[in-house]
């Protein structure tokens, strides 16, 4: 297969997104960079899926394709696929009522695939020196997009997660230095001492003591981008003041790629058997943010806000997952985050028509749903029931997954979890009988939306909750394995 | 020779702590840019330094970087911005001068006891780079979290990543000095355009009750 193509498809992953980014910020038409924002995406995706039947590229400097980073490219080149076909359509809309202009339409378009060929680069870094910079290109460019409305509200927002990311991967780059200093008495002076594989061989003979300060920076640093709790200020603003596709792109794919970095530096510690236990600080992080995210869900009034804290619980859950290690609690964290990824976005998608439609993202302002749009009111219900992890959706799986196995190996661990998501459930139970169920409210306009992503989404999570076919199985089980 | 280097090394990167600590106590944004110009020199003497005690030529391009950009460019575009916005007066502390040179030199004391601890077996002249690094990145932080004005902020995120310049000169041979000084030039420079274009006064944080009823924007 890869005999026949000139170029490996790692490398099309990254030129075709960057080659659109440069086209779409060129062409004046509208309509035209919206069908070429879909087309870019798929094919980024197409070339993603070839990855599985492709060899891997040599090994190289820059470059890694192994079995943990395809599950992560796929899942983001197939949301953000997705996305572009929900963002056509959402972007109409906003031409329509002048809330942007042709011209920053161009700059939206170029800027969603400098987005996407900053993620892809970073989860296809060999080198933790490319990893970073690629981090810092996605955050730069969700910071324009999250400010594109140049309201007051929007700009704030822009301007908090700018401070807040940019100290982030600040701190994120001292302990990708510190790293490199611990690397370097053993693998020598160079860019070897930056290149994953070389490194993850290597682990064990590093300075356990340098590898324990690095990860704290790192996992402060990378984390303040997978929105984890202390340091998660700028989430909630920057997902409800931005355009709807970025609040989906933000929670569906860029927090993961920021875990991702996490869970590559947590490899690096848990090969060197000196270094401190990455695990517990995971733990500690992720349950504080799931507590914390659950109990804020209720007094949000903004429907967007509400979801983004929806989003650090999650995130908090699945880094929980993760800190726990081991098999199983491995394979229900990539699940969690697969089935998390899909129904966040999708419930964006939902949300985006919506508060179109109603003119408001005030959760006061958006009631009876079902009744005046029942497409987008029963999309938004099984979306919500889903992300509450009720069964028969796949998040109701991989939450008992991660319950049961808590409860195995450290049944005290399992009561903050239980509390917390129980905690969440009943939050958006509640905002859900509200937004779909009683008396309409607000406008009753038809919806001029496109169904397809939102539906594609949830028949996934529901497929994913009924049945998983067993090679998907057995690739979770293995990347579990290796996770360790 | 090698004494030398080292001590000279030792003098550059303790003086870039210490305009760290001037940059804590002042309270005009004129004098705050000239303290950060006086910041960036430092750091570009210290990285040409580095750059000559390694025999790492490619670090004189960061050098360079540091002192064009970041000593000249840098605070004359924020001179001019200031000029234009008419804040040249005001900088709001949140805590008092006195805690926060305390806070400073807490936080200095805490660098030092980690770093040298943990760099126990990295040559000296790493190990005292990254240690002064860290502090100025410290530094850095506190700077910016206890001053409320977007300008004051900004320069206390250009000390913070002087800092982390240090640090990567100072580590022996890490590939991608330039590059990572280069992203961290365009990230600079887009803050200072978004300040110009968006006439951002304030910084929007967490700490300032006030402030977080306005900017949560729920309560509207």
């Amino acid at each position: 297969m890869s005999d026949a193509l000139p170029l490996h498809p790692a490398l099309i992953v990254l030129i075709v997104p960057l080659g659109a980014a440069a086209l779409l910020a060129l062409l004046p038409s509208y309509r035209l960079t919206a069908r070429l924002n879909m087309l870019a995406t798929l094919m980024t995706l197409s070339a993603a899926v070839s990855l599985f039947v492709s060899e891997p590229p040599v090994p190289g400097h820059y470059l890694l394709v192994d079995e943990l980073n395809i599950v992560f490219v796929v899942l983001n080149t197939f949301v953000g696929f997705t996305t572009s076909v929900f963002s056509a359509s959402y972007i109409a809309h906003e031409l329509a009522i002048e809330r942007l202009t042709p011209k920053y339409l161009r700059f939206y378009h170029a800027m969603y695939q400098m987005l996407m060929f900053a993620m892809n680069l970073a989860l296809l870094a060999d080198n933790i020196g490319l990893m970073w910079v690629a981090i810092e290109i996605a955050t730069l460019t969700t910071v324009l997009m999250v400010g594109i409305y140049r309201t007051h509200e929007a700009l704030e927002a822009a301007w908090k997660y700018f401070i807040l990311g940019s100290v982030g991967i600040a701190l994120a780059l001292f302990g990708t230095i510190l790293v490199y200093m611990a690397a370097r008495p053993v693998v020598g002076e160079g860019l070897d001492a930056m290149v994953w594989t070389v490194l993850i061989e290597h682990a064990a003979a590093f300075d356990p003591a340098l590898l324990d300060v690095a990860f704290v920076f790192l996992l402060l640093g990378y984390g303040t981008k997978v929105g984890l709790a202390p340091v998660h200020a700028w989430l909630p603003d920057a997902h409800a003041e931005g355009p709807t596709p970025i609040s989906a792109v933000l929670s569906g794919l860029l927090l993961n790629v920021a875990l991702y970095a996490v869970l590559r530096f947590k490899l690096l510690l848990s090969g060197n058997p000196a270094a401190l236990a990455p695990g517990p600080l995971m733990v500690t992080m992720g349950l504080v943010s799931l507590v914390f995210a659950a109990f804020m869900l209720y007094r949000r009034r903004d429907i967007k806000r509400m979801f983004a804290y929806s989003s650090i619980e999650h995130m908090g859950i699945i880094t929980f997952a993760f800190g726990l290690g081991g098999p199983l609690a491995n394979f229900a964290g990539l699940l969690h985050m697969v089935m998390h990824s899909l129904t966040k976005s999708a419930i964006f998608f939902a949300v985006g028509h919506i508060a179109q439609i109603k003119g408001s993202q005030k959760i006061a302002d958006i009631r009876g749903l079902t009744e005046t749009h029942p497409w987008l009111g029963w999309g938004l219900v099984v979306g919500v029931v889903a992300i509450a992890g009720l069964p028969p959706m796949g998040i109701f799986m991989s939450e008992f997954l991660i319950v049961s196995s808590t409860f195995a190996r450290e049944p005290l661990l399992a009561i903050p979890l239980v509390f917390g998501l129980l905690i969440g459930f009943g939050a958006l139970l509640l905002r859900l009988n509200g937004l779909a169920f009683g008396e309409p409210s607000g406008s009753t306009a038809p919806a001029e939306a496109s169904y397809v992503p939102m539906f594609a989404h949830l028949a996934l999570v529901l497929a994913g909750g009924l049945y998983l076919p067993p090679p998907l199985v057995a690739w979770f089980q293995h990347v579990a394995g290796l996770l360790r | 020779m090698h004494g030398l280097a080292f001590d000279i090394a030792h003098l550059l990167a303790g003086g870039l702590v210490l305009v760290s600590f001037m940059l804590l106590y002042q309270d005009r944004l004129y004098a705050l840019l000239n303290i950060f110009a006086l910041h960036a020199l430092v750091l570009a003497l210290s990285v040409a330094w580095q750059a000559f005690a390694q025999d790492a030529p490619h670090l004189y391009v960061t050098a360079a970087i540091a002192l064009v950009f970041k000593a000249i460019v840098i605070p004359v575009v924020l001179h001019r911005i200031i000029q234009r916005l008419g804040i040249h007066r005001e900088i709001e502390n949140v805590v008092s001068i006195g805690l926060t040179m305390l806070a400073g030199v807490g936080l200095v004391a805490l660098s030092l006891v980690v770093m040298l601890r943990v760099t126990a077996e990295a040559a000296p002249m790493a190990r005292e780079d990254m240690a002064f690094a860290l502090s100025v990145v410290l530094l850095g932080l506190l700077i910016m979290v206890t001053r409320r004005n977007a300008v004051s902020q900004v320069v206390g995120f250009m000390s913070l990543e002087n800092g982390l310049v240090l640090a990567a000169a100072g580590a022996r041979g890490m590939p991608l000095v330039v590059e990572i000084s280069v992203a961290f030039s365009i990230l600079i420079a887009f803050i200072v355009i978004g300040i110009f274009l968006f006439r951002i006064r304030e910084r929007f944080d967490t700490v300032d009750l006030q402030a977080l009823d306005r900017y949560r924007g729920e309560r509207r």
